[in-house]
């Protein structure tokens, strides 16, 4: 099939972006490196998370070959990563802790954080709100900078003596607040929240960034009813960083008090084998679950808003129909974004929370299914006699749907405080977030990356390795994530490093050699996706038509290869929504067309 | 290509809307309010917990609010007189007010160690945690009057430069919201820990 669409649009274009461009001195340096052109920097976030998903993904396959290889030795592994990590042919403990915690840490908030609302949201704004760039370029080039310095100090943590830090994602204390307590929370969690902390700047720069230039900058005709639902999503996405980034940030400060300044914010009547009895005394270590919390659960929704937001645009881009519920959309965006704020202890049903205040969580977090369902209900109604366009871009959307409804439906199992005695931290958990979060929203990311990768690069990437690299990861998603809720709802706990020497679990030795496998075979299908991504680059078909999905989004009024600045004359003026698909007889109606007299509702 | 786009001027000239810069300013603003929320909020539930221990606040926080009052006040002249281009009546007004904000955070300082001298000890072994979190906020609270401070300098910098000359007020007015801001956040902190000990 091919990319472009059959019917070919009469005022296709031919390549004449470049000769608009007024030719300054632009260095490689400021072209490349420090630019402050909003394309650029999303080019940045996108290949540098690339870069994270890329050791990230690797860490999994390697806690996997543990979980499905106990009694394996794998001494080749031992001259690749050295002692430390693997010992006698085995990954040793320590390195399994760490392998899970910078998996974790790395996955939540370097990809799918920064990598997925970092390049959206600064490649999709001002390109579909018709702005010429951010509200302040300045501060999105020093956003991309911050987050490029906490990645430099994450991966430094992963070489120093005492390993990286090993304590989970969450970085409870007080493990995570007492270097005697474990090697993995000496230096390598001081690098770790370092990391975290011009991290979390990062994010407060960019989404300040974002919000101002959705509210302030957009084009004329641009209300806000006329924003594509992507800008809707990015918009909440900033909106809940902002407001939540800050909460984790006191709490690392407390974290860093204890740490390094003898504090006892969350330390209390604590033992340490081989140091002694410790003096601190007072404090709480619910507290920082509380603070994390405040933020993680929020989290979830900074990762889901924006695959949410573009499925819905590709969704009915690719079905060639409006998308359905509009308003419905962006309202339950909206409920999504303020119930994440109120649901904050479901993740700590089990810390002795009082079972009243619990009984009240599980309302609001049950409530959360509302906005979902209406979504799920809104994307399915889209397709629904749709004339549907099985792009590379669209079948990952299509996939995002079905894996946000199987993980989402989990979720109500795990919202209620009195399942959660029996399922709390088992891998029913670990299958629920990475379905609904993890997988899916990268599924939202991928349609997003096959979407607009032409917009990015001016150039296809190659269809057929698209269509492996989507069935594989489809498949591969559901085989290794599906069984887990077996193995969870058997009462298996997850971060354990052996489960072979378990009675109880035993039987989930074939099952978990089985995942290791099928994780093996999706993370290599991932490598075919980024030579796709990376040849496709340089040698990809080259576009030649301004409009290659026959959208109507603004972004598409940009020439092929834009320049800094975006449109090379005035700023397009929009006339109507995104969303004019199959109207009065015509396929599309870009939104820059004026409302003709004939038209029917509009 | 990138120098040559005067980007606020493009969309904004056509529509009468909130400056970007002050908009940001303002979301930034809300910002650091959550991180204040969530160290007051971490204050109270831990107060809640036991093992608190009480003490009255040293009378040199009250000094140092009237110091920060006194700031908010010079900086709101100094935007004026920029705005009647009264320059050396305006640089006279930022340099005061830096000042008034160094010797806000000094009198802190000398608040600290009244507390650590007279048995109340901050941080360290031993230390409860009411009077470190009393010590973790106020010193946030410096690190940001600083940060106030730092950009008072800029501006005073750029006010004697001879080469540029500003017209804009905008930089001395994100200044002075964000120097109220302090000012107020302060004042909500010390009632905070005066009422709520």
């Amino acid at each position: 099939m091919s990319n472009e669409v059959l019917h070919a649009h009469a005022e296709a274009l031919t390549v004449h972006g470049d000769h608009h461009e007024h030719h300054h001195q632009e260095t490689f340096i400021s072209k490349y490196v420090f630019s402050q052109d909003h394309k650029m920097i999303a080019k940045q976030f996108l290949i540098t998370g690339m870069v994270w998903a890329v050791l990230g993904g690797l860490m999994s396959v390697l806690f996997r070959l543990q979980l499905g290889y106990p009694d394996a030795h794998f001494t080749w592994l031992e001259d690749i990563l050295g002692k430390w990590w693997v010992k006698d042919g085995r990954i040793t403990p320590e390195a399994y802790y760490a392998l899970v915690t910078t998996h974790g840490t790395v996955l939540v908030f370097f990809v799918l954080t920064a990598g997925l609302s970092g390049t959206f949201a600064n490649f999709l704004i001002p390109l579909q709100i018709g702005a010429r760039d951010m509200a302040s370029p300045f501060m999105n080039m020093l956003s991309y900078w911050f987050f490029f310095t906490a990645s430099i100090v994450m991966i430094s943590s992963m070489f120093v003596e005492t390993g990286p830090f090993s304590g989970g994602w969450t970085a409870y204390p007080p493990l995570s607040a007492l270097g005697s307590a474990s090697p993995g929370s000496k230096t390598g969690m001081d690098l770790w929240l370092i990391a975290m902390a011009l991290f979390v700047v990062s994010s407060l720069l960019g989404g300040l960034n974002y919000i101002a230039t959705v509210l302030n900058m957009r084009t004329k005709g641009m209300s806000m009813t006329r924003l594509p639902l992507t800008i809707w999503a990015l918009f909440f996405t900033a909106v809940l960083g902002v407001l939540s980034f800050p909460v984790l940030f006191s709490g690392f400060i407390l974290l860093i008090f204890d740490r390094n300044f003898g504090t006892s914010f969350y330390l209390s009547d604590i033992y340490v084998n081989g140091v002694g009895a410790l003096q601190n005394e007072g404090g709480s270590a619910i507290l920082f679950q509380h603070l994390f919390w405040f933020l993680g659960h929020p989290e979830v929704y900074i990762i889901l808003l924006p695959a949410m937001g573009m499925v819905s645009e590709i969704l009915s881009t690719n079905a060639r129909k409006p998308i359905f519920g509009y308003m419905a959309m962006v309202g339950s965006m909206f409920a999504i974004a303020v119930l994440a704020f109120l649901v904050w202890a479901h993740h700590m049903f089990v810390t002795g929370l009082n079972p009243f205040l619990g009984s009240v969580f599980v309302l609001l977090t049950l409530l959360i299914a509302v906005p979902s369902a209406i979504k799920v209900f809104n994307w399915l109604t889209t397709l629904w006699k749709g004339n549907i366009r099985f792009t590379p871009g669209m079948l990952f959307a299509i996939g995002f749907v079905s894996l946000f409804i199987s993980g989402g439906l989990t979720g109500i199992y795990l919202g209620n405080s009195a399942l959660d005695i029996h399922l709390h931290d088992t891998y029913f958990v670990i299958a629920h977030f990475h379905i609904v979060m993890g997988v899916a929203s990268m599924f939202g990311m991928f349609a997003g990356i096959y979407h607009w990768f032409p917009k990015m690069y001016g150039r296809y990437l190659n269809n057929t390795m698209a269509y492996i690299h989507f069935w594989i990861t489809l498949v591969g998603a559901y085989l290794i994530f599906w069984p887990m809720h077996y193995e969870g709802l058997a009462g298996m706990p997850r971060r354990y490093y052996d489960y072979s020497t378990w009675e109880s679990f035993k039987q989930f030795a074939d099952l978990n050699k089985f995942i290791s496998i099928v994780a093996m075979i999706v993370f290599a299908t991932q490598i075919l996706f980024l030579f796709n991504f990376f040849y496709s680059i340089f040698k990809g078909r080259i576009v030649t038509k301004q409009n290659p999905w026959n959208s109507n989004t603004l972004e598409w009024t940009a020439p092929i290869r834009p320049g800094h600045g975006n449109w090379p004359g005035e700023i397009p003026e929009v006339h109507r929504w995104a969303y004019d698909y199959g109207k009065d007889g015509k396929e599309f109606i870009p939104q820059t067309t004026p409302v003709g007299a004939e038209e029917s509702q509009h | 290509m990138s120098q040559n786009i005067s980007i606020p001027s493009t969309s904004l000239s056509s529509r009468n809307k909130i400056h970007p810069q002050k908009f940001m300013l303002w979301m930034g603003i809300g910002s650091i309010c959550m991180m204040f929320a969530g160290l007051t909020s971490a204050y109270i539930v831990k107060r809640n917990q036991g093992n608190w221990l009480e003490f009255n606040i040293p009378v040199y926080f009250w000094y140092s609010t009237l110091v920060i009052m006194l700031s908010s006040i010079t900086i709101q002249f100094a935007v004026k007189a920029f705005k009647e281009r009264a320059m050396q009546k305006y640089k006279a007004l930022v340099t005061i007010t830096a000042i008034l904000g160094i010797v806000f955070s000094y009198l802190q300082w000398v608040g600290f160690s009244f507390l650590n001298n007279h048995g109340i000890q901050l941080i360290g072994r031993g230390s409860n945690p009411a009077a470190s979190f009393l010590f973790v906020i106020m010193l946030l609270h410096i690190a940001h009057v600083i940060g106030g401070v730092m950009a008072l300098l800029i501006i005073f910098f750029k006010a004697f430069s001879s080469k540029i000359k500003t017209y804009s007020s905008i930089s001395i007015e994100l200044a002075a919201t964000y120097w109220h801001f302090v000012d107020l956040l302060w004042i909500y902190l010390l009632i905070f820990f005066y009422l709520i000990k």
